[in-house]
C-alpha cells in the first residue's frame, strides 16, 4: 500500500538546512494501524504530511497503492488526496460558519455530488460517530471530543483508503479522547489504513505497527500483542 | 465542484464580511454610476442641441464665407483660409433669383452698450431681417418683430428680450420707448415672449435690429453668414446648388462659401458630441479602474484571512482550479453587485438632474450603462485573478497551520 524509498525532506531555514526526513525507508500494508511517537521536533508531522501527499519529498521515491506519487503535478497529487486519503487533524480544522452536517459535507461539495445525496451521506458518517443529535450544530456549540467527532466523519465520507491523524486526541482531555481513538480503532477494524502520530504511550501500545522517530529517522518495531480489551480501567466511565 | 455550491460558498464569503464587501460594493458603484451620470450629461447636451435645431423649421441651409474643406461649424474657415470674399447685401439680395429659395436670412452680430435714462447693460445685437422670426418661431409678448424693410433701410428700431426689458424697464411697456445702442438713438418696436435659447444664443438678453442698421453700428459692408429657406424639403437640394452657383458666379468664379444644411450641421454636432461623451465615460472609468485595485486588494486580504480555510480545501483534495474559481466567484460576485447598485444610483442620480433642469432630457446612452456594467465585472474577474492565484499556490501545510 505505502511504500517510501529513501525520503529526503529538508527545510531551508536561512543559511542552514534542517533535515526533518533524513532517507526514511518504510513499508505500510494496507489495513494497517500505525503510530508515529518521538520527540518533539523529531519530523513526525512531516512524514505524515508526506504520507498525505500535503508535502513532496526533495528526494527519494513514494509508492502509493503500486503508483509513484513523489513528483506528481499538484492536481493530481489533489485528486489522489481527495480518493485515497482522509486527514484528522489535531485542531480539527472545522469551518466555524457551517454545521456539523455541512463540514461533513464539504469534501462532497468539491467532489460535486449532489446535495440530496450529500446530506444523506453525511448523516450516516455523523451517526457512524455518535452525532446524530448534533448535527445541526456549529462547532463553537460542540465539545473538544465532538468537534473531532465531526472532523472524523469529514474524514471518511470520502471513503478514503488510508486515514492520516496527527495527535488527534492532543486537545482531548483523557475521557473525549478515549472516545475518539475507540471511533478511529473501530474504522481500522473495518478495513481501513490507520496512521496517527501521538505522544500518548497507551495509544501507542494500542496500535500494531510501532514507528519511533528520532531526528528524522524511523526505527519500526512490530507489536505482537493482541489488542486489549476494551476498558482497561485507566480512564472512569 | 456544482455552480449553485461554488456560488452558494462565495455569497456566504460576501455576506460573512459585511463591511469589507460593503465598502467595495461602495467603489465600484461610484464607477458604474458616475459613468451613467457623466454619458448622461453628454448625451443630455446633445438631444438638446438636436431639439433645437429641429425646431428651426427643417428646409434650411446655413451659408458661410470661406470653404470648409472639413464640413465643420463654419465661420472658423473664414480666419483659417486666406481672405475669402465677403458676402455684401447684393449678394443676399441677388439670391432672390432662384426659385427654389423662398427666404433669405443675413445675420450679423455684435455686442453693444444699451442704456435707458441712465440704467445700462452690455448686450447681444443680432442684424437680421424680418424672416428671422419665422425661421425661429420666436413669440412677441407686445409690439411686433422687426418689419419687412428693403436690405439697406438701416431703420432705428429693436425688438428686445425680456430680460432686457425687465432690467431697463421694470414693470413698465418698453415698447415705443427710445434707448441707446453705442451712440445711436433707437426705438424700441417689440418685447419677445420669454422662452429659452435658439443657434446657442440666449433669446431674452439679445436686441434684434435691422440688418442695415447692425451693419452701420459695427461698421461693416458685409454680413457674417445667411440663413437660406428652400421652398421646401425637396427643393433642398437644388436651393443648395443654386446658391452655391450664383455666388460663385459674383465672386468671379470662385467656390468661396461653406453651404450646410440642418443634416450636415446635425451630425457634426452628434460627431463632436459623441466625442466629448466618450471622453466624460473615458474619465469615469478610470474610477472604475481605481475600483479595480481595490478589488485586487480586498481579495488579497480575503486570501489571507481564510489562509487555514484554503489550507483545509487543499487537504480535502480541492484542485486548483477549485480555489481560484472560488475566488473569482467572490470578486466577480461583489463586483457585479457594485455594477447593479452603481446602475440604480445613477439612474436615481440622472432622475434627479432631470428634476432640476427640466429642460434638458438627461439620459445615459445604452452604449455608456452596458460597457459601465461590462467593465465592472470584468474588472472584478481581472483583478480577481492575481488574489486568485495567489490562494490556489499557498503551500497546504503552511496554511493549515495559518501561516
Ligand atoms: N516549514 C518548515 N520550515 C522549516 N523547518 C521546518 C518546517 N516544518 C518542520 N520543520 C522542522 O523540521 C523538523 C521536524 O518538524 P515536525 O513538525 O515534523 O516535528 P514533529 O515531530 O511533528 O514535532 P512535534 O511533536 O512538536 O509536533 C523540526 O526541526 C522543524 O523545526
Ligand atoms: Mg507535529
Amino acid at each position: 500500500m505505502i511504500r517510501f524509498e529513501n525520503i529526503c525532506r529538508d527545510f531551508k531555514v536561512g543559511d542552514e538546512t534542517v533535515h526533518a526526513l533524513k532517507d526514511v525507508n518504510q513499508h505500510i500494508e494496507a489495513g494497517e494501524y500505525a503510530s508515529i511517537m518521538g520527540p518533539s521536533g523529531s519530523g513526525k508531522s512531516t512524514l505524515l504530511n508526506v504520507l498525505g501527499l500535503l508535502d513532496t519529498p526533495n528526494s527519494g521515491h513514494y509508492w502509493l497503492n503500486g503508483r509513484d506519487v513523489s513528483k506528481l503535478p499538484d492536481d493530481d497529487l489533489a485528486a489522489t488526496r481527495h480518493e485515497i486519503i482522509g486527514f484528522v487533524f489535531q485542531s480539527f480544522h472545522l469551518i466555524q460558519r457551517m454545521t456539523a452536517l455541512e463540514n461533513v459535507e464539504l469534501p462532497m461539495v468539491l467532489a460535486g455530488i449532489a446535495p440530496a445525496e450529500r446530506q444523506d451521506r453525511a448523516r450516516q458518517m455523523l451517526c457512524k460517530t455518535g452525532l446524530e443529535s448534533r448535527m445541526s450544530h456549529r462547532p463553537d456549540q460542540l465539545s473538544g471530543g465532538q468537534r473531532q467527532r465531526v472532523a472524523i466523519a469529514r474524514s471518511i465520507v470520502m471513503e478514503p483508503k488510508v486515514l492520516l491523524a496527527d495527535e488527534p486526541t492532543g486537545n482531548l482531555d483523557s475521557q473525549s479522547g478515549k472516545e475518539v481513538l475507540d471511533i478511529l480503532e473501530e474504522l481500522h477494524a473495518d478495513g481501513l489504513t490507520l496512521i496517527l502520530v501521538t505522544h500518548d504511550p497507551v495509544i501507542g501500545q494500542r496500535s500494531h505497527l510501532h514507528l519511533r522517530m528520532t531526528d528524522g529517522i524511523i526505527k519500526a518495531e512490530r507489536q505482537h500483542l493482541q489488542r486489549q480489551p476494551e476498558d482497561n480501567g485507566d480512564a472512569p466511565s | 465542484m456544482r455552480l449553485p455550491d461554488r456560488n452558494h460558498m462565495a455569497i456566504a464569503a460576501v455576506v460573512r464580511y459585511p463591511l469589507r464587501s460593503s465598502m467595495l460594493l461602495v467603489a465600484i458603484a461610484i464607477g458604474v454610476a458616475a459613468v451613467l451620470v457623466l454619458t448622461s450629461l453628454g448625451e443630455g447636451a446633445r438631444l438638446y442641441v438636436t431639439s433645437q435645431f429641429n425646431s428651426m423649421g427643417t428646409h434650411l441651409l446655413f451659408v458661410t464665407p470661406g470653404k470648409n474643406e472639413v464640413g465643420g461649424l463654419g465661420g472658423m474657415a473664414g480666419s483659417l483660409g486666406g481672405s475669402p470674399r465677403p458676402f455684401t447685401l447684393g449678394d443676399v439680395r441677388s439670391l432672390k433669383r432662384s426659385p427654389y429659395i423662398s427666404s433669405t436670412t443675413p445675420m450679423v452680430m455684435g455686442t453693444a452698450n444699451i442704456n435707458y435714462q441712465g440704467l445700462e447693460r452690455d448686450i447681444g445685437v443680432l442684424g437680421t431681417t424680418h424672416t428671422m422670426k419665422r425661421l425661429f418661431e420666436y413669440e412677441v409678448k407686445s409690439g411686433r418683430f422687426l418689419p419687412e424693410l428693403d436690405l439697406d433701410n438701416a431703420s432705428p428700431v429693436c425688438v428686445i428680450g425680456d430680460t432686457i426689458a425687465r432690467e431697463l424697464f421694470g414693470t413698465a411697456e418698453p415698447v415705443g420707448k427710445w434707448v441707446r445702442i453705442g451712440d445711436r438713438r433707437v426705438r424700441v418696436i417689440g418685447w419677445l415672449e420669454q422662452g429659452g435659447q435658439s443657434g446657442g444664443r440666449d433669446l431674452d438678453e439679445a436686441v434684434f435690429v435691422p440688418i442695415a442698421f447692425a451693419m452701420q453700428v459695427y461698421n461693416r459692408e458685409s454680413v457674417q453668414r445667411m440663413m437660406v429657406e428652400a421652398t421646401s424639403d425637396e427643393s433642398l437640394v437644388k436651393a443648395k446648388r443654386d446658391v452655391i452657383g450664383i455666388i460663385k458666379a459674383r465672386h468671379f468664379g470662385h467656390e468661396d462659401i461653406t453651404v450646410m444644411d440642418q443634416g450636415t450641421i446635425l451630425s457634426t454636432f452628434n460627431k463632436i458630441f459623441l466625442v466629448l461623451t466618450s471622453t466624460l465615460a473615458g474619465i469615469a472609468a478610470i474610477s472604475l479602474a481605481v475600483a479595480g485595485t481595490l478589488i485586487m486588494n480586498v481579495m488579497l486580504v480575503a486570501v489571507s484571512q481564510r489562509t487555514a480555510e484554503i489550507g483545509l480545501l487543499k487537504a480535502l483534495g480541492a484542485r486548483r482550479s477549485q480555489i481560484i474559481g472560488l475566488f473569482l466567484t467572490e470578486a466577480t460576485l461583489l463586483s457585479s453587485l457594485g455594477a447593479v447598485v452603481g446602475v440604480l444610483v445613477g439612474y436615481a442620480s440622472i432622475e434627479l438632474l432631470r428634476q432640476l433642469v427640466p429642460l434638458v432630457d438627461f439620459q445615459a446612452p445604452d452604449w455608456a450603462v452596458i460597457s459601465a456594467v461590462l467593465m465592472a465585472i470584468a474588472s472584478g474577474l481581472l483583478f480577481g485573478i492575481m488574489p486568485a492565484r495567489h490562494a490556489a499556490d499557498l503551500d497546504p501545510v503552511e496554511a493549515l497551520a495559518g501561516r
